[in-house]
């Protein structure tokens, strides 16, 4: 039996306190890149009961995605954002999601950014996380924006830290670890690197503004 | 002196350009902040350090 709204909200009140849920349920967060960070985050904010989600990614579930994306093997081939939008479904049945099914860039990121009070990054490659942690400070002066540098391979756990950069920008990861060195992505370690912005994001909900 | 990422630099008079390319960063992977504000990509040329200016600078790696 799916609960009704009234008692998933009454579930997510009687865990965070009204104050806080309310904050959570008005709250929209942009997460830019729906790999293993960004469908982390996402898993993460909807069972807290984010206000909405927007979703943004151009590329499809691959088989070589599965050992750490929050996908399943009978998504293979569906748009990440179509086959991220079912999974959060099932966890929150009443999420708000827009989906963008597109390549983020610097022509087409005001608009669809436009309503998120956060921006998560949650990009792959290097350039294109600098493009938009640039672009965001750059452009939309009223955003925060949490993103990820260095998470790849079997590095220590502990390795995985949050620093404050500048008011409005977070950065998770160790900050060294290329996807290209060594063994590539471990579905823990990025889940670590995940729930650090996931855990940031609520943070600055709750004004808590200090790592 | 610059403070950049911690460390007390004698960098002061060089452009934010020319600072990126001597410590051997990749352009395209960097966010540059200047006293707490982001330094646009199109200023790195014309964005001179002076004595005393606090700089953060952020060099992305690949992985997501």
């Amino acid at each position: 039996m799916i609960p009704t709204k009234k008692e998933w909200m009454k579930a997510l009140n009687d865990r965070h306190g009204t104050m806080f849920q309310e904050k959570i349920s008005s709250t929209t967060v942009a997460v830019c890149g729906l790999g293993g960070l960004g469908s982390d985050i996402a898993i993460a904010l909807a069972r807290a009961g984010i206000g909405k989600l927007i979703l943004i990614d151009f590329d499809t579930v691959d088989i070589t995605n599965l050992h750490r994306q929050q996908y399943k093997a009978n998504q293979i081939g569906m748009s990440k954002t179509e086959a991220l939008q079912e999974n959060l479904k099932e966890i929150n049945p009443y999420l708000e999601t827009d989906i963008y099914t597109i390549r983020l860039d610097e022509n087409n990121a005001k608009n669809i950014l436009s309503g998120a009070d956060i921006i998560c990054e949650a990009f792959d490659n290097a350039e294109c996380k600098a493009m938009l942690t640039n672009f965001v400070l750059d452009k939309m002066q009223d955003k925060y924006i949490v993103a990820a540098s260095g998470m790849a391979g079997l590095g220590s756990a502990n390795a995985i830290h949050t620093r404050k950069i500048s008011k409005r920008f977070y950065l998770c990861g160790d900050e060294v670890s290329d996807v290209n060195d060594g063994i590539g992505l471990v579905s823990s370690r990025v889940m670590l690197c995940a729930a650090h912005q996931a855990h940031t994001v609520l943070r600055i909900i709750a004004n808590e503004f200090e790592v | 002196m610059v403070k950049i990422n911690g460390e007390d630099l004698n960098v002061g008079g060089k452009s934010v350009a020319e600072y990126l390319n001597s410590a051997g960063y990749d352009l395209m992977r960097v966010a540059v902040e200047l006293n707490g504000g982001i330094v646009p990509k199109a200023q790195y040329e014309d964005t001179i350090f002076k004595n005393g200016d606090s700089v953060e600078i952020v060099s992305f790696v690949g992985g997501g």
